[in-house]
């Protein structure tokens, strides 16, 4: 086998209600999702042999349990953060190119808001640290100086990036009101009903220069799901297969340190990117949408740079109203992201991306959408992305 | 010393296990001192067991001059711990010093507002508690 490009495809999504307070647990969240996206699918529980967890809240085996799956043939995990479920998609694509597994699901979520809040009593998800090998970091060497969240670490990345290359805040406000935008033409969106203005953007309140309240995400309660399958089995399935034409990922190094790193705007995505669009044999401007990673406004135009979509220190004048809405030449964020639909560690920007490939998306419907990007970025600069294509 | 600092240290300290606590024993004695590999010479902060250059497990905790620059920094409206709320708006930085290696810091002569890109730092030390030495930055002139 030469490569994993279109050996596997979505063929089933699903997503939960997103709220601020569920009254669920996150396992039954995302246990909903999996219904959501079998039934999309059309197929029943038992037919899932394969499960790559979600980063916390419950064990693959707990979903086996509650699916019924007697024999599960393979379980893994995935811990990149918000990088986590796009990186599932590589595990999950291997499985099944590879006959370890036919039927793979890729569940996450979480309760962002009524649990993990730090006000809310939580540890924190997006405000303050996650586990593993950033902790000692953080514990040892970021705590005492009281920069302890991900606001205030990727905000040196962008402090520094608007220093040397005169980035306005602007063109993190075109993130912002893009986004929002977007997502009054999705029901499902939080955030619909609310729109936004760039002066709305520049008034907001700061919560760690240079992000103010609207170059942060949303935190909601919430969960999605993915099934992917071979082409073969795609066949007599409900819906039409999307193709994983390209998936990679990649680590910015060192990865547990973010100070230490030789050129600070060299992240995952750096290394994954060139890796993806060679496996699926396309180029940026085949790309007819983007839905990219967007915890921050700022890290979604890191992304963008360090995607190639254009040079370093060029992100303003790539990101405008014009290219990245709707009708422009790239739309970012169709279904309003992170930032105006749900925060669901960016498992809902594979399920945006499958519905826009499977012209499902009604008043936000990319025309004639054949190829989309999807981007993950979680911990410290983790990232990874899939090229996906109807 | 940086508001909120007088009297019982309310701020959480850093959690100084395994080569952490070698780093902040210097401190404690008013030294910088990074790890430095004693087969290729190169310095490296965070500390770990091993040369990422070269491979050897050998190496010197080296004495840094303690003069820098800073590379980066963020200003906190919304602390994430309520311990830091007195604090506000302060500025988490990083530092880079002339060793090569870069660190988390505060710039504490510094308004906020007045930071910048290249501004040269010193390292001073903090005693913050009996147990420990937090390394600190003030503007080089």
């Amino acid at each position: 086998m030469e490569s994993l490009k279109d050996k596997a495809c979505i063929v089933g999504v699903g997503e939960s209600a997103f709220t601020r307070g569920s009254g669920k647990t996150e396992l039954q969240l995302m246990l909903e999702a999996s219904a959501m996206a079998l039934n999309d699918a059309g197929l029943k529980p038992h037919d899932i042999d394969g499960i790559v967890g979600p980063p916390l809240g419950a064990s693959a085996e707990h979903f086996a349990a509650n699916l019924g799956i007697e024999d599960l043939r393979y379980s893994a995990y995935v811990q990149m953060g918000g990088a986590s479920p796009v990186v599932a998609l590589q595990s999950a694509a291997m499985a099944v190119a590879f006959g370890v597994a036919n039927c793979v699901l890729v569940p996450c979520g979480w309760n962002g808001y009524s649990v993990m809040r730090v006000s809310a009593g939580g540890q924190g998800g997006s405000g303050s640290a996650p586990p593993g090998p950033l902790a000692a970091t953080i514990g040892a060497y970021y705590l005492p100086y009281g920069a302890v969240a991900p606001v205030q670490w990727y905000a040196w990345l962008a402090t520094r990036h608007m220093k040397l290359y005169g980035t306005p805040f602007e063109t993190m406000g075109t993130i912002a009101v893009t986004s929002r935008k977007n997502a009054q033409l999705n029901p499902w969106a939080y955030m619909r009903g609310r729109p936004l203005t760039m002066d709305d953007y520049l008034k907001s309140r700061w919560v760690s220069y240079p992000f103010r309240l609207y170059d942060c995400c949303l935190e909601t309660d919430a969960a999605g799901a993915v099934i992917v399958t071979s082409p073969e089995r795609a066949r007599d399935l409900r819906r039409p297969p999307v193709y994983i034409s390209g998936v990679a990922e990649g680590h910015p190094y060192p990865a547990d340190d973010i100070p230490a790193r030789p050129d600070p705007f060299v992240i995952g995505l750096t290394f994954a990117a060139p890796k993806a669009f060679r496996m699926a044999e396309v180029t940026p401007q085949d790309l007819d949408f983007a839905e990219i990673y967007d915890c921050f406004t700022y890290v979604v135009m890191l992304q963008i740079e360090a995607l190639g979509l254009c040079k370093r220190g060029e992100v303003k004048d790539f990101v405008t109203p014009e290219r990245i809405g709707l009708d422009g030449e790239l739309p970012v964020n169709t279904h309003g992201g992170l930032h105006s639909e749900a925060h669901v560690w960016g498992i809902n920007h594979i399920v945006e991306a499958t519905r826009q490939l499977r012209h499902e998306c009604g008043e936000r419907q990319v025309k004639g959408a054949e190829v989309g990007l999807v981007t993950g970025w979680g911990d410290f600069g983790d990232g990874g992305l899939a090229i996906l294509r109807r | 010393m940086a508001a909120g600092t007088q009297g019982e240290y309310k701020l959480p300290l850093p959690r100084m296990r395994g080569p952490a606590a070698e780093f902040y024993k210097f401190c404690k004695a008013h030294e910088l001192r990074f790890q430095r590999c004693t087969d290729c010479g190169t310095w490296r902060h965070i500390p770990r067991d091993m040369c990422a250059k070269c491979g050897s497990f050998n190496f010197e905790w080296a004495r840094s001059s303690g003069k820098g620059a800073v590379f980066s920094w963020t200003v906190v409206s919304q602390p994430m711990l309520p311990q830091f709320a007195p604090l506000v708006p302060y500025a988490p930085a990083v530092v880079e010093l002339e060793e090569g290696v870069r660190m988390v810091s505060w710039v504490t002569d510094v308004k906020p507002d007045d930071l910048a890109l290249g501004m040269p730092v010193e390292v001073v030390f903090d005693d913050v508690t009996p147990e420990a030495t937090l390394p600190k930055f003030r503007r080089r002139r």
